[in-house]
């Protein structure tokens, strides 16, 4: 519980008040310049009429919003029926983070406990290890992962070479492409935060755990797992927004068939030929359903804390 | 608990080496542990063997690092021995995991589950046995009795006092019925006055259960006060298995008469040896000592002597053992006088004051040392 520094007596906590706006002055222009204003405009953005080449026209207008629900026809003037297409987009965006943040935990938790039961002295190494390819551009890391999975490409040749498989399989513009480009991507974020509550986790519970009975399994599920929760729901968080919104990966390794969100936006405010009502409108759809899951998260973890945790 | 009987436990330190074989709830036999790999080895335990009796209260004492958690960790499961086996109620233990063993321990940070209630936190190891939820919910509810804290079976452990977790550690780990239990220090995070009082409670507890209990600690005055027997190691050996009397009063070592309370050492040549009676030489004194272990006449040797078991008188005869008093040290119940002997050896000579009118000998005058009859000790090396 953070007391906060101005819980000190009258006289002294009085002048460092009049200190302390001056003092929170940088944080509030990096969160005002940086946070509220770029979605601030979005949001003004989706209320917005659309103007042909890009931009917008200063015209209110529920267009953006009205268009990502309802099917009006080509001219809009036929009876409006619900328009699935984005919606399934969207279920389709969040069904893929799911399940990428999924496999991410599931290689990513074995990955971080193993890395926090090293030796103090290997742990860096091997952190180092899972952080290095991010020292390279995520766009270049999904075109070789792309040219890697192609038909024709190293992966197929090695698997054909060895035996493994008598013609090239698909890997390229399917739901595995995807989920491959996403888990590369992400996976360190699942990591870290894992391995720092692994870390910190006292390992005597572990024993006390099997001293009263329980397998291994048991203990996992019983005490390690809900005493390292914490990491667990941060890495799980770290993976799915970012996932919910990525356009590179669905982009490059999905193709025209696995369309996400994030293509979705991108495409809005690309070239001429976007909607950027629509793309801020999608936006802030999205942003809406992030800070829900965020702030389910913030209210388990006010719970878990009111239980002493 | 009242499913093991009781009545086994009180005529134990009669016979204390001689813990009966075939009732040994824990036998260690020639157990060596070594941790690390070749060139950075390090030996925690060489071959130690010993025997805890059934319904003991047995302690192993030893400064840190003498290799005591090494051997509950063993006992327990969470290492595996080097060398030698370990034995209970007559079971090889080889390869058995932690939770197929029959133990249970307390831990020295009671490494209670945080996320649990208190309740949840006792029941486990019934759950993990597959014991009925009912049957668990009573024993749980019998267990919080039993440590007096029956309105905190819904609270987390992070909002007990340390004392409080130590009793939920203790309930935790006596809830399945060990057969022995193990003990890790369990005292040392608490508070000079609660250790006391716990020290009292833990005692009862093992006589009402009729547990087996093996308790690690450092704390000499912990060991005399509760155990049957005491085992005191230093270096991963053992030095000395035997009552608190025993290891008092007749210390085998120098190490052990040192560690366990405060004695005298003289450095002596033995005269004569008769059975386990030995006459030793110090200046122009003799003393009658008893021996800790095989000694021949003409050896030199090293005699320990509790300061209580010292008087001052003044000096009378030739051979009597003299030196000068340089300082009186008043403690309340004692005073303790410092005398140098004419080799330059510091005594140490306690009486109580209750009994001790007035010495009337001045400091810096000479004194005469008179030795209690068994008090004096010739220790093996």
């Amino acid at each position: 519980m953070a007391g906060g520094p101005a819980a000190g007596g009258g006289a002294s906590s009085s002048t460092f008040a009049g200190i302390r706006h001056w003092l929170l002055l940088p944080s509030w222009l990096v969160i005002g310049f940086f946070l509220l204003l770029p979605v601030l405009l979005m949001l003004v953005y989706s209320f917005l009429t659309k103007d042909f080449r890009g931009g917008v026209i200063w015209e209110f207008s529920l267009a953006a919003y009205d268009q990502f629900i309802f099917d009006r026809g080509l001219f809009g003037d036929e009876p409006p029926t619900i328009e699935w297409i984005y919606i399934q987009i969207f279920w389709r965006s969040i069904w893929q983070a799911l399940l990428a943040t999924i496999l991410c935990l599931v290689i990513g938790f074995p990955t971080a406990y193993f890395i926090a039961t090293r030796p103090q002295n290997t742990r860096m190494l091997w952190l180092f290890l899972i952080t290095v390819p991010y020292w390279v551009n995520l766009l270049i890391r999904t075109v070789s992962m792309k040219f890697l999975i192609r038909d024709n490409g190293p992966l197929n040749e090695w698997f054909l070479a060895a035996g493994l498989l008598d013609s090239p399989i698909r890997m390229i513009n399917t739901d595995f492409a995807v989920q491959l480009g996403l888990f590369y991507s992400y996976l360190p974020f699942m990591v870290l935060p894992i391995y720092a509550s692994v870390e910190r986790y006292n390992f005597a519970l572990s024993e006390a755990a099997a001293d009263l009975y329980a397998d291994r399994w048991t203990a996992l599920r019983l005490v390690v797992i809900p005493a390292v929760s914490p990491g667990i729901i941060a890495g799980c968080i770290l993976v799915f927004v970012p996932s919910l919104g990525a356009f590179l990966a669905p982009d490059l390794l999905g193709g025209a068939k696995n369309f996400m969100i994030g293509s979705l936006i991108e495409e809005q405010f690309k070239g001429n030929a976007g909607n950027w009502p629509f793309g801020a409108a999608a936006s802030m759809i999205l942003l809406t359903m992030v800070l829900i899951v965020l702030m389910i998260y913030a209210r388990q973890q006010a719970r878990g804390e009111r239980e002493g945790r | 608990m009242p499913e093991t009987d009781v009545n086994v436990s009180a005529a134990r330190s009669d016979s204390p080496d001689a813990a009966p074989q075939s009732r040994a709830a824990v036998a260690i036999k020639a157990v060596r542990k070594v941790f690390g790999l070749p060139p950075a080895q390090v030996t925690a335990l060489s071959s130690v063997s010993f025997d805890i009796a059934d319904n003991e209260f047995f302690t192993l004492l030893g400064p840190s690092g003498c290799g005591k958690t090494t051997l509950l960790r063993l006992i327990a499961g969470f290492e595996q021995p080097t060398d030698g086996e370990i034995l209970l109620f007559g079971e090889h233990l080889e390869g058995l995991p932690p939770n197929k063993r029959p133990v249970n321990t307390v831990f020295q940070q009671y490494a209670l589950f945080p996320h649990m209630s208190i309740r949840d936190n006792i029941g486990f190891g019934l759950k993990m046995l597959g014991v009925d939820k009912s049957e668990i919910a009573q024993r749980t509810k019998r267990m919080l009795e039993l440590i007096q804290m029956e309105s905190f079976g819904d609270r987390r452990p992070s909002q007990l006092s340390g004392g409080q977790q130590q009793r939920v550690a203790l309930a935790r780990a006596l809830a399945p019925s060990p057969k022995v239990l193990l003990l890790d220090e369990p005292l040392s995070a608490l508070d000079l006055k609660l250790r006391q009082a716990m020290r009292v409670e833990l005692k009862q507890l093992q006589q009402e259960t009729g547990i087996t209990f093996v308790f690690v600690t450092h704390d000499q005055e912990e060991a005399l006060t509760m155990s049957d027997r005491i085992a005191v190691m230093s270096a991963g050996e053992l030095q000395q298995v035997g009552s608190a009397k025993d290891i008092y009063e007749a210390p085998r070592n120098r190490f052990v008469a040192d560690f366990i309370g405060e004695t005298n050492f003289l450095d002596v040549t033995v005269e004569e040896v008769s059975g386990s009676q030995a006459l030793c030489r110090f200046g122009p004194a003799r003393l009658t000592c008893s021996t800790a272990g095989p000694t021949t006449a003409g050896s030199a040797g090293h005699v320990s002597i509790r300061p209580e078991r010292l008087s001052l008188t003044r000096p009378s005869n030739d051979d009597d053992l003299v030196g000068t008093l340089e300082r009186l040290i008043y403690l309340g119940t004692d005073t303790q006088h410092l005398v140098r002997l004419d080799d330059g050896t510091e005594i140490t000579v306690r009486a109580q004051n209750a009994h001790d009118s007035s010495l009337d000998i001045a400091v810096g005058e000479k004194a005469a040392l008179k030795i209690d009859t068994g008090a004096a000790r010739l220790l093996v090396d």
